[in-house]
């Protein structure tokens, strides 16, 4: 990741070359046409979105059409005071929580674990790619996978009735009842989704720390275990230390991912059963309750919740710019 | 044993936990995609009736008919002459299986068929039954089949043979030839048309970007101009807004304009959430050249345009291909975009499979099956360019 590569060359000042200079009119020549595209569907849109966030359903009038007399209003932040505090979106903030509390840690957990297991072994590419595949399908497919993975039967109370999800078949082997895992609100559900999530994540983890544990020196560690430090002790006290640039790229990144979390909830509960999620409500309110006003404020509330690992992100980037 | 060969057997026996870690998280890892593998070749009624898992044992009807009848009507169904249970006619005046549990309170010769508490219950009678009738009618069904294909790629949900079905009548998509083909890629229910959907949108929205993300990323690396280093920053930041962001006012652009439910607006969409990141990884590599390579052109007199198409372009072959590969996986996978710009009108794979789940709870043999086929072209991608893709994934920061 762009925080390995970063090489140490001594500081220069920087002036620009002579050879980039083709006139003033070139260069804009090679860039307008991304530009463009660019204000388009993201510049515009994000704009107008934050100015429909203030409008009411079908976008005809200020929110502030939606207040009935009596009741709390935030004025023309209305939309706002539902993407905040109404009831539904709570919850959904609430399973976002979750996620972000599970599967951050998790997917960066798993990922270093493979990550120092495999590394030590002749088989690593093999055992990478198998762990790195589900990167590559579809998280609607990874929904229909663990879908049956989870598998209930329809008729739970038929003692005879065949279990075909394995993992309600391996409680069955073990003399346990089987779960209806995805509609057992709130905590085994949203669990079995988080499940879903560091399964599809970890190989991302994993190949990320993989190259920041391979940069590491092998004279340091092994100097270490010459003066009698455990492996335990290498790992926590000169690893770590060493890839932590590269574990808070991982923590960022997935924070983002999990965020913008929409197929796996959309596709095994619909957010049904208590586990909806932001990313998900805001398209069930534009498409299913026709409420762009609150679409739109959910949308803003999610790119706000963004906007700080967005300017680290520019920040870092600057950084590395200087030291080019 | 010699101290040497002491300290090796202890250094491998040392080392047997560390395989056995690695190995059982593998199998963990890949189980779940083993049972949808299995599962899409296995005939609808073994789906139903048993776990994947166990694909290879013996069917539950064969064994419940050992468990319950061979020690009297004989391994093969026929040791009772007067009640031949291999015999196609006999065992077809039992089409339900309440009419063979009525027969086990007859007494004959004084001895009741099945005494109370050795019968077996309704659900392994049923199963019984089939592999019964299967026996008697000599086609055993297969335990791998290509019929879940067959099905979800004509988008005919689940009976038995598409041909054999069509040629009777009872084909869904209408009252044409039995053309399999046909019916596959005109079906709006089917994956086959959903299949060729998909390609249309992949292919485009991975190449329009590319294309101009190449020219901005040239820009950025080798000329100059007036705010490069802003704009670029501000690409870079870009690359993470949430393209929620973007579906309602591109949503109501499309309906003003006419691009809704065609693939030219989905292009386009994905190029403007593709560019900020194509523009980054191209631009950073293109950067990392040696700027005497430039020098050598430009002094040899060539313009911006031919160091442009002679010298980086050619270049940046890698990054392109790593970029390529990432983008095309990317829209290939996408659900959201394909959800609200194309819906049921220009259904791609992920729409269908999501809709199969969700709306029509279509058996596990079709989902299954309909799932696989959507992982045909990244399994692909994947094993052949890994690579790439992971240079493409890794590249530095994360998409809309
Ligand atoms: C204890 C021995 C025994 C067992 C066990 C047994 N049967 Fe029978 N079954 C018989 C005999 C004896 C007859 C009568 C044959 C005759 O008519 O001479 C018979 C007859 C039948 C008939 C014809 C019934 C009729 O009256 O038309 C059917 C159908 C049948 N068996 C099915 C089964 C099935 C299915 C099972 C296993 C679930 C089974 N039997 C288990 C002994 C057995």
């Amino acid at each position: 990741m762009a925080a390995l590569r970063r090489k140490k060359k001594p500081k220069t000042k920087r002036t620009v070359p002579l050879i980039m200079r083709q006139g003033t009119v070139t260069p804009w020549l090679f860039v307008i046409p991304a530009l463009i595209i660019i204000f388009i569907y993201i510049a515009y849109p994000t704009l107008y979105t934050g100015y429909l966030s203030l409008r009411n359903s079908d976008s005809s009038e200020w929110a502030t059409a939606a207040c009935r007399e009596g009741e709390t209003c935030w004025g023309v932040f209305e939309n706002y005071r539902y993407a905040l505090t109404s009831d539904v979106m709570l919850k959904s903030f609430r399973n976002n929580i979750l996620w972000l509390v599970i599967m951050v840690p998790g997917v960066t957990a798993m990922g270093l674990l493979f990550a120092v297991l495999v590394d030590r072994v002749r088989y690593e590419a093999l055992a990478k790619a198998l762990i790195f595949m589900p990167m590559a399908i579809s998280f609607v497919g990874a929904g229909v996978i663990w879908g049956f993975v989870y598998d209930f039967p329809v008729n739970p109370d038929n003692p005879n009735a065949p279990i075909i999800g394995i993992l309600n078949a391996a409680l069955v082997s073990l003399g346990q009842k089987p779960v209806p895992w995805l509609s057992s609100p709130p905590l085994i559900n949203n669990l079995a989704l988080i499940v879903v999530g560091i399964w599809l994540y970890t190989g991302f983890g994993m190949t990320i720390l993989s190259a920041a544990i391979k940069g590491v020196p092998d004279e340091l560690l092994e100097a270490a275990r010459i003066d009698g430090a455990s492996e335990w002790m290498v790992f926590w006290r000169i690893m770590v230390p060493l890839i932590l640039p590269t574990i808070t790229v991982v923590l960022t990144t997935m924070t983002i991912f999990t965020l913008k979390l929409f197929d796996i909830i959309y596709v095994m509960t619909g957010g049904n059963f208590d586990s909806n999620v932001v990313a998900v409500r805001m398209y069930q309110e534009m498409y299913i309750n026709f409420e762009a006003g609150r679409s739109a404020a959910i949308a803003v509330v999610l790119l706000i919740l963004i906007i700080p690992v967005l300017i680290y992100n520019i920040r870092r980037f600057q950084e590395q710019e200087a030291i080019r | 044993m010699n101290p040497q060969t002491r300290e090796r057997l202890n250094k491998i026996l040392g080392r047997i936990p560390l395989h056995v870690v690695i190995i059982i998280l593998c199998l963990l890892w890949i189980l779940p995609t083993l049972g949808l593998l299995v599962t899409s070749f296995r005939p609808v009624q073994d789906v139903n009736e048993s776990g994947w898992w166990t694909v290879l044992s013996e069917r539950g009807g064969n064994v419940a008919y050992e468990t319950y009848c061979a020690s009297c009507h004989g391994p093969a169904g026929d040791a009772l002459p007067a009640a031949d249970l291999s015999d196609p006619e006999f065992i077809s005046q039992y089409r339900r299986s309440i009419q063979i549990s009525a027969t086990f309170n007859n007494e004959y010769d004084g001895e009741i068929h099945i005494p109370e508490d050795q019968r077996p219950n309704a659900d392994e009678l049923a199963t019984i039954l089939t592999a019964l009738r299967e026996g008697a009618e000599g086609e055993a069904r297969p335990r791998f089949w290509l019929q879940n294909y067959i099905d979800v790629l004509a988008g005919y949900r689940g009976r038995l043979t598409y041909a054999a079905d069509c040629e009777a009548g009872n084909i869904i998509p209408g009252q044409r030839e039995c053309d399999f083909l046909t019916d596959a890629t005109v079906s709006q229910a089917a994956m086959g048309r959903a299949f060729i959907n998909t390609v249309i949108v992949s292919v485009p929205a991975t190449l329009i970007p590319i294309f101009f993300a190449a020219f901005a990323a040239f820009a950025f690396s080798w000329l100059d101009f007036k705010g490069r280093q802003a704009l670029f920053a501000i690409l870079v930041g870009l690359q993470i807004v949430p393209l929620q962001m973007a579906l309602i006012p591109i949503f109501r652009l499309y309906v003003d304009v006419g691009l809704n439910g065609t693939f030219l607006g989905v292009w386009l969409f994905h190029t403007g959430f593709g560019l900020p990141y194509a523009i980054y990884l191209t631009r950073n590599f293109l950067g990392s050249l040696p700027m005497e390579i430039f020098e050598s052109v430009y002094l040899d007199g060539a313009s911006a345009w031919t160091a442009f198409t002679r010298l980086a372009l050619p270049l940046s072959i890698p990054a392109i291909a790593s970029l390529g590969i990432f983008q095309f996986l990317w829209v290939w996978n996408d659900l959201l975009v394909a959800l609200v710009f194309l819906g049921g009108t220009n259904p791609v794979m992920t729409y269908q499979i999501g809709n199969m789940v969700t709306s029509l709870g279509a058996g596990w043999h079709l989902l299954t099956a309909a799932a696989f086929l959507s992982f045909l072209v990244p399994m692909i991608v994947f094993f052949g360019l890994q690579r790439y893709f992971v240079r493409g994934l890794l590249g530095g920061a994360i998409k809309g």
